[in-house]
């Protein structure tokens, strides 16, 4: 393993991983010797509407795959209109290769909910539901704990710390469907009933949650906005580049010598962050990576500088999305890794639009025909018809996603596939394995 | 079978978690309560839902059979979930997911012959720093190969607990799906089990060791405040409300990069 160079390590922002060297940090006590609630005291003495700004000014954008400038969202939240609003933190954190949420709320439950806490007192929300992802067991036991603390402290419940404002918190553990990780389909299922998108207009910030006005937001942005308070808009935007501010967690795995979150600033580099990460495996070289999970397009060791914000992603033909960087080397096969997504998006798609629950499923056929030795020239092209009958057709997110990995990997790798196809290559599935396959 | 009083008073527990008129939102949660009692969502467990709720069989039923979470067979006390997706995959997660199958002598949502264990293949579970990965009642074991995958099922068949590598010491699966309606983790050394993994701590490790930190970080730092300069700038903001409040799309607002994706693939 070789040691990152300097100028590489000062690439690093610890930020919100900070505490996470705290083993207890998620103990109340110790959170608060760690800075924590101090910046809801001194949120809860400004005005709502200067939150709100604050956000604005410090650039903030959703951490949760799209981008969304998050002080605009809360400003679209109609101000004295009679009806209860609501703040939804979206803990569902599914996206293949994503893994920030879950340590984040595991190791660091209190800047959640602080987060919580003041983002609800911005929008004038006296409800607040952390939707956390079912299979998150730890991460939701620690969070509990961390709602009872803060009631039991008076940050949360009637009159938090004076100020007049009320706020109840409810932990609500979904039940394993990757599409309730899409905003309208978590308010469908938080509401009780199958995670299903909804059509849009009407948007969460008027008929959300209840049909009430509802900010969505991801986990890692509401536990960055304590950090915005505390240290102000101009300190957050020190870090990142000119219209992707602050720090973001990038989760590495794969075929590197230390997997793991390194948080930097947006805009740093896939070169530097395997340089942080030890470089790559003995004996693997970089062959393609998602910037931002399997659902933004693949990139290849040519992008290896591609700086890693929204803007310079967006250039080069993908989406910075979750910034899960899956590292896969000259030892992986594309085409294979692709066929294991699109198992993914064809058992999580939720059915409801006929592109994405069809398209998925002849995709997944498609699939297991080349890999096993049968495919033919013909199925590329309709491969390719079928993502274009996806892409854009589909009633959500998943279905778009869902073609990111086919036309990618035909665009980078289709020798890979031809080499399946004209026999170059050994199927990777057997006969055997296509009899049990469902 | 009948649900006991104290399950009764549990799901109205849930219940008042949820606006009055709101009651419905509390289906998810007690799906979770009567699988803690049965093992399995029995159609007696989606009527109980539809009584607490006052809404119809089928109703509930939709819902259930919608998450893979609620099992409609009798479980095992311990669910043992291999990660197959994409990033576990490549770093042997199928080769532990069959091995573990023709260990065990069941597929896919199969239970063991002697009851004890319910066996099933995971899409991503969030821990890809720690591929591959497997779960029992979802707590992590990490960087399994076949033979420590087996080792754990061994203890498990032999009525012992293994250790998880992170998350809590592990308890049944009905005891832990109470927690997942909602209620709090009664072992208070649990808790405070799972340290943080040396991949979650890497970066900021890393950090740490070279004395990197980001400067200027003020926590006095005002906040501005635009009382008494005219109309507040959020107000004001906050009349576009109409606007969409977030993106269309996941991972963009438009599917353009995937457009050129496709159109560079053809
Ligand atoms: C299929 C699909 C899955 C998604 N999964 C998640 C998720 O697990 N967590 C998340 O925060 N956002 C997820 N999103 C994005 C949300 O719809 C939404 O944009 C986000 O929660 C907004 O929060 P932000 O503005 O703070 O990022 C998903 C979107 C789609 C289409
Ligand atoms: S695109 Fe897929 S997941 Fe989204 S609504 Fe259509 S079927 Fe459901
Ligand atoms: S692919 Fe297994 S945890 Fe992500």
């Amino acid at each position: 393993m070789t040691t990152p160079r300097r100028e590489t390590l000062e690439k690093l922002t610890p930020v919100l991983t900070k505490r996470w060297l705290s083993p207890e940090a998620w103990r109340i006590d110790v959170y608060e010797q760690l800075d924590g609630y101090a910046a809801l005291r001194k949120a809860i003495a400004a005005h709502p509407d200067d939150l709100i700004q604050l956000i604005k000014d410090s650039g903030l954008r959703g951490r949760g795959g799209a981008g969304f400038p998050t002080g605009l969202k809360w400003g679209f939240i109609p101000q004295n209109d009679g009806k209860p609003h609501y703040l939804v933190v979206n803990a569902d954190e599914g996206e293949p290769g994503t893994c920030k949420d879950l340590p984040l709320m595991t190791h660091d439950p209190h800047s959640l909910i602080e987060g919580v806490i003041i983002a609800s007192y911005a929008i004038r929300a006296n409800r607040a539901f952390i939707y956390i992802r079912g299979e998150a067991v730890h991460a939701a036991r620690r969070l509990r704990n961390a709602v009872q603390e803060a009631y039991a402290k008076g940050y949360l419940g009637t009159n938090i710390l004076g100020s007049g404002h009320d706020l109840d918190v409810v932990v609500h553990s979904g039940a394993g469907a990757y599409i309730c990780g899409e905003e309208t389909a978590l308010l469908d299922s938080l509401e009780g009933f199958r995670g299903q998108p909804r059509l849009r207009p009407p948007f969460p910030a008027t008929h959300g949650l209840y049909a009430s006005p509802t900010v969505v937001n991801n986990v890692g942005t509401i536990a960055s906005v304590p950090y915005i308070v505390l240290g102000g808009p101009d300190w957050w935007k020190s870090m990142g580049t000119e219209k992707s501010s602050g720090p973001m967690i990038y989760s590495l795995s794969g075929r590197i010598a230390n997997p793991g979150q390194y948080e930097c600033g947006l805009g740093v580099t896939l070169r530097e962050l395997i340089e942080l990460a030890g470089g790559m495996l003995p004996g693997h070289n970089l062959r393609f990576w998602t910037p931002g999970g399997s659902s933004t397009p693949l990139l290849t060791a040519d992008h290896i500088d591609v700086p890693l914000d929204f803007e310079g992603v967006a250039a080069a033909g993908s989406i910075l999305g979750t910034t899960a960087t899956q590292i896969f080397s000259d030892q992986d096969c594309p085409v294979y890794a692709t066929y294991k997504w699109l198992e993914f998006y064809h058992h999580e798609s939720c059915g409801k639009c006929t592109p994405c629950r069809e398209g998925n499923y002849w995709m997944v056929g498609i699939y297991r025909r080349i890999l096993s030795g049968a495919g033919t020239h013909q199925d590329l092209d309709t491969l390719l018809d079928t993502c274009d009958n996806i892409l854009g057709r589909s009633f959500c997110g998943l279905g778009d996603g869902a073609t990111s990995p086919v036309t990618s990997s035909v665009q980078y790798f289709k020798q890979d596939y031809l080499d399946y196809i004209e026999g170059r290559k050994a199927p990777r599935l057997s006969a055997k394995q296509l009899v049990g396959a469902h | 079978m009948g649900f006991s009083d104290a399950t009764r008073e549990k799901a109205l527990e849930i219940i008042a978690r949820y606006p009055a008129d709101r009651s419905r939102s509390a289906l998810l949660p007690l799906l979770h309560l009567v699988q803690s009692e049965e093992g399995n969502v029995s159609p007696a467990g989606v009527e109980f839902c539809a009584e607490m709720l006052g809404i119809t069989k089928a109703q509930v039923g939709a819902v259930a059979t919608f998450y893979t979470m609620y099992k409609r067979r009798p479980t095992g006390d311990w669910l043992v979930s291999v990660c197959t997706n994409t990033m576990c995959n490549v770093l042997g997660g199928q080769e532990i997911y069959d091995r573990l199958s023709e260990y065990l002598g069941v597929g896919h949502d199969e239970t063991t012959a002697d009851g004890s264990i319910t066996f099933e293949h995971a899409e991503c579970l969030a821990a890809c720093d720690y591929g591959p990965v497997m779960t029992v009642n979802y707590e992590f074991f990490d960087k399994v190969d076949p033979d420590t995958a087996v080792h754990v099922v061994d203890q498990l068949r032999a009525g012992q607990r293994p250790q998880p590598t992170r998350g809590a010491r592990l308890c049944t699966l009905k005891e832990l799906s109470v927690q997942l309606a909602g209620f709090a983790e009664p072992r208070e050394e649990a808790m405070a089990d799972g340290p943080a993994g040396a991949p979650t701590l890497r970066g900021v490790r890393l950090a740490q060791e070279h004395g990197i930190s980001v400067p200027g970080f003020d926590p006095e730092t005002p906040i501005k405040s635009s009382r008494g300069d005219g109309a507040p700038a959020a107000q004001a903001a906050g009349v576009a409300a109409n606007k969409p409040a977030s993106d269309l799309k996941p991972a963009g607002d438009t599917a353009k990069p995937q457009d050129r994706a496709l159109k560079e693939a053809k």
